[in-house]
């Protein structure tokens, strides 16, 4: 049995312009201890299919699908207060924006021990015990020192460990990584990846890597689906995917990487859309 | 060389339709958003059936404002016993009809509101503008001036300014609109301060635009969502506060049929005759809901718009 | 050093005064700590450094936005110290910027005609005729069509939104353009189709560029000298060949090793690695 199961997920928001389809049929599945990675570009629904799954949509979208399964329970019949059960402990998921998605008005040691303390009986001393565990688990530096920090007065870099952290802090079975490197720079991106990574692999968890970075792609995942305009154009594992790119669209993406300029100019997803016709 | 010119004319047409049709694009987008708010649909019906009122009362009223029936002191409305049809709402105590004093006072209530936001939004705009543009001492100086204002109960401060000015519809209207200043300069500055370090603004400077360009024409426009519903609310509010100074005797003068004034008139006729103070009530109730549901209409279309950019 | 360069910075410094609170002293932070280059006609320097490092800072100096602290800019054999002498019609027509963000740098009330048309209005002596017969040609220039005259900013997407921003810097004919990460908001596809139209602009008009990235695929792609920046100091110097490869500082090490690899053979080695 996958870790989470979605078949046939349809996602349309209501708009000015009449209703707009993030998503058009599209189809996942996890299974434990896999890193599944969904990339695509802006507009292609890559991210509005895991905050569905998360129930984070606002009210003017509108969610179908045949199936929505997390280890074998159906998503779609949850009342709110079972999926926030589920939802925080079970599968968790972190942001784009780590300072952003910090409230800044508590320290991050108190905003961890939150998190514990709604989803698990911990007490009060082996929360505080927990939380310095997790932080020593993130690799954030001095963890006595930094659980009263406040997280403006942490590095961006710092603060998505936080959230990592708070994330990781029920074991979740499944985490959900919404472009957690977008906002940072290359040397951090490339400690929070192979943390992430590691986190994975040691908990055995699911990891969906939301990105749009072919780079983090490669570095990180195991499988990869790649999203077009609300549609699934591919699904592969990772290694066959850059070797051998099966869609028109994929190959697109990844010759309009500047790494792989062949000749003066760089061919566009356009280029081949006209060739192609996706 | 003719053949140039008008192909050249051609594309010009198309140019200014397009351009047109991004403007309606927008309008029709705004109004999307606007119609989603039920009330504020209902408040903007109400409003604009104020404004015909207004704008028509010669035709509409069925009396004139100010004349006095002799034979008809405090009559009732036309649906209690002793009513009559030729006074829907009743008559005052001198004998005025009140339907067609209340039609006439919507165009003073409107009035005040129109000159009052004029007032205190150019005012506003201009100040907080220099403010907010200026940093420094300047905004300090400005800000601190404005606190002063704001520390005073608005109505007091007002009353002391008729006080020095004299009573009269004109003056309490300059006080309404001094008292509603600062909640528009405090705006507008906090708007700029957002506004003037985003990157157009650089690029702009960078292109050359000096600093009444930058203030007013790259600036401003993009404050204007915020100031758009705050000049809504105030405009009840400058009705409210022109009705209060009425009752107080310090706004307009009698026999002008304005709301307030007409409910000071009717103070001591609360037991006796409900009609003459009720009415003029119910009006400046409705008006100022009206009003603010419109507002609160406007917050909803122009607020996403700002999120969005 | 070569002779026709076109934009010659020497020992340029910028500090920033950050006034103290109630119990912190003020105190002084250098943006950029002498920073020396030169800028061959027609070439491209990269310029990369990770948040902090002073790149953005550079750019404002080089733009006119901010005035340096101390040192000297020449841009086109004309001395730039606004502090000193401000700034005129002559210098704003020798550098234009585009910044990186296209969502922040279009003014949301104004129309797309109107955005490329401001600098000819401030800067030059045009008629209106002329100066929208100039838009209309730059509108099809960076790739878009006449129609989009009309439209205001939030009817584009992003690539659009970038190639309007292009536009509205080259319509004085600079000859030097500071490009802020002007491809970093954008989607891949998109990203390579600016890069393209940025190297037919430079090759039609002899446009001489300073590009400021933290995204060394596209640096390596583009440019033809390199700058690595480390907390406001120049720490790497050179060709676009010497700096890939064979980088001399700790911190170009560093930055070249976190970058992540999309080909093949890395994809191999990490996943043997992690069967192991």
């Amino acid at each position: 049995m996958p870790l989470l199961e979605i078949r046939n997920l349809k996602v349309e928001f209501d708009t000015a312009k009449g209703a707009f389809k993030a998503l058009d049929g599209v189809d996942y599945t996890v299974d434990a201890g896999e890193v599944l990675s969904i990339v695509g570009e802006s507009g292609s629904g890559k991210s509005v299919a895991m905050l569905a799954v998360m129930g984070l949509l606002p009210d003017t979208a509108t969610i179908t699908a045949d199936v929505m399964e997390f280890e074998g329970g159906d998503l779609r019949t949850l009342s709110s207060r079972e999926r926030r059960k589920v939802i925080g402990k079970d599968i968790s998921m972190i942001f784009q924006e780590p300072i952003a998605s910090l409230n800044p008005c508590f320290t991050i040691g108190f905003q961890l021990a939150e998190t514990l303390k709604i989803h698990t009986d911990l007490s009060g001393p082996e929360r505080k015990a927990r939380v310095l565990e997790l932080m020593r688990a993130v690799g954030i530096p001095d963890p006595e020192g930094r659980v009263s920090a406040f997280p403006h007065q942490m590095s961006g870099g710092q603060c998505q460990r936080v959230m990592i952290a708070m994330a990781i802090a029920c074991s979740p079975k499944l985490l959900i990584a919404d472009e957690p490197t977008t906002a940072l720079d290359v040397t951090i991106q490339k400690q929070i990846l192979d943390l992430l990574v590691q986190l994975q692999q040691e908990s055995g968890m699911g990891l969906i890597m939301i990105t749009h970075d072919m780079g983090v792609v490669a570095e990180t995942a195991d499988r990869v689906i790649v999203q077009y305009k609300g549609r699934k154009m591919e699904e592969s594992d990772v290694l066959s995917l850059f070797e051998n790119p099966q869609h028109t669209y994929t190959k697109a993406l990844l010759s309009a990487l500047p790494e792989n300029a062949t000749g003066d100019r760089l061919p566009t997803v356009s280029d081949f859309a006209e060739a192609g016709g996706f | 060389m003719t053949k140039n010119a008008s192909a050249a004319a051609a594309t010009q047409d198309t140019l200014e339709q397009e351009s047109r049709n991004a403007t309606k694009a927008m309008l029709l987008e705004f109004w999307y958003y606007f119609s989603q708010n039920k009330g504020a649909v209902l408040g903007l019906a109400v409003f604009v059936l104020l404004v015909l009122v207004a704008l028509f009362a010669p035709l509409v009223a069925p009396h004139d404002p100010d004349v006095q029936y002799r034979d008809s002191f405090l009559v009732p409305p036309v649906w209690l016993e002793g009513g009559k049809a030729a006074f829907l709402l009743g008559t005052d105590a001198v004998g005025r009809d009140i339907l067609s004093r209340l039609i006439f006072g919507a165009r003073f209530s409107l009035f005040i509101g129109i000159v009052v936001v004029t007032i205190a939004l150019v005012g506003g705009i201009v100040i907080g503008l220099v403010a907010g543009y200026m940093r420094g001492f300047v905004d300090t100086f400005i800000m601190r001036v404005m606190d002063i204002i704001l520390a005073f109960p608005s109505l007091l401060l007002a009353l002391v300014l008729v006080a020095i000015l004299g009573p009269g519809l004109m003056n309490a209207m300059i006080a309404i609109a001094i008292v509603l200043q600062p909640h528009f300069v405090r705006l507008t500055r906090a708007a700029v301060l957002s506004e003037r370090s985003r990157d157009y603004v650089v690029a702009a400077k960078v292109a050359g635009a000096g600093h009444f360009r930058l203030m007013f024409k790259t600036i401003l426009p993009n404050c204007l969502a915020p100031l758009i519903v705050q000049a809504t609310l105030s405009f009840s509010n400058a009705i409210l506060d022109a009705a209060a100074l009425g009752f107080l005797g310090m706004g307009a003068q009698p026999p002008t049929p304005e709301w307030g004034t007409m409910l000071a008139e009717a103070r001591e006729f609360i037991l006796r005759a409900w009609w003459v103070v009720t009415f003029p009530g119910l009006a400046i109730l409705i008006t100022v809901l009206a009003i603010n549901l419109v507002g609160d209409g406007l917050r909803d279309a122009l607020d996403p718009k700002l999120k969005r950019s | 050093m070569s002779d026709d360069a076109i934009l010659k910075v020497r020992d340029l410094y910028r500090t920033y005064d950050i006034s103290g609170g109630l119990f912190k002293k003020a105190s002084q932070l250098t943006a950029v700590k002498g920073v020396s280059f030169d800028v061959e006609r027609g070439s491209t320097l990269a310029v990369v450094g990770e948040s902090g490092c002073g790149k953005s800072t550079l750019a404002r100096m080089l733009t006119m936005i901010d005035a340096q602290t101390s040192g000297s800019i020449e841009v086109d054999g004309l001395p730039i110290d606004i502090s000193k002498t401000g700034i005129s019609k002559d210098m704003r027509q020798k550098v234009q910027i585009v910044f990186q963000n296209p969502y922040g740098s279009l003014n949301p009330r104004q129309k797309i005609g109107h955005v490329l048309e401001e600098p000819l209005l401030l800067n030059t002596d045009m008629s209106a005729a002329e100066r929208r017969d100039m838009a209309l040609a730059m509108l099809e220039k960076v790739g878009l069509q006449p129609e989009h005259y009309g439209r205001y900013p939030h009817m584009f997407s992003g690539g659009q939104r970038q190639r309007v921003a292009i536009a509205r810097a080259i319509m004085l004919k600079p000859k030097l353009l500071v490009l802020d990460e002007p491809v970093s908001a954008l989607d891949l596809s998109v990203q390579a189709q600016i890069l393209n139209l940025l190297k037919d602009l430079q090759d039609e008009m002899g446009l001489t560029y300073v590009f400021i990235s933290h995204d060394l695929s596209v640096v390596r792609y583009l440019a033809d000298k390199v700058m690595v920046m480390y907390f406001g100091e120049v720490v790497e110097y050179g060709t676009r060949e010497a700096v890939f490869e064979n980088p001399h500082h700790d911190y170009t090490k560093t930055l070249f090793a976190a970058t992540p690899q999309a080909d093949v053979d890395s994809i191999r080695k990490r996943l043997a690695a992690k069967a192991a």
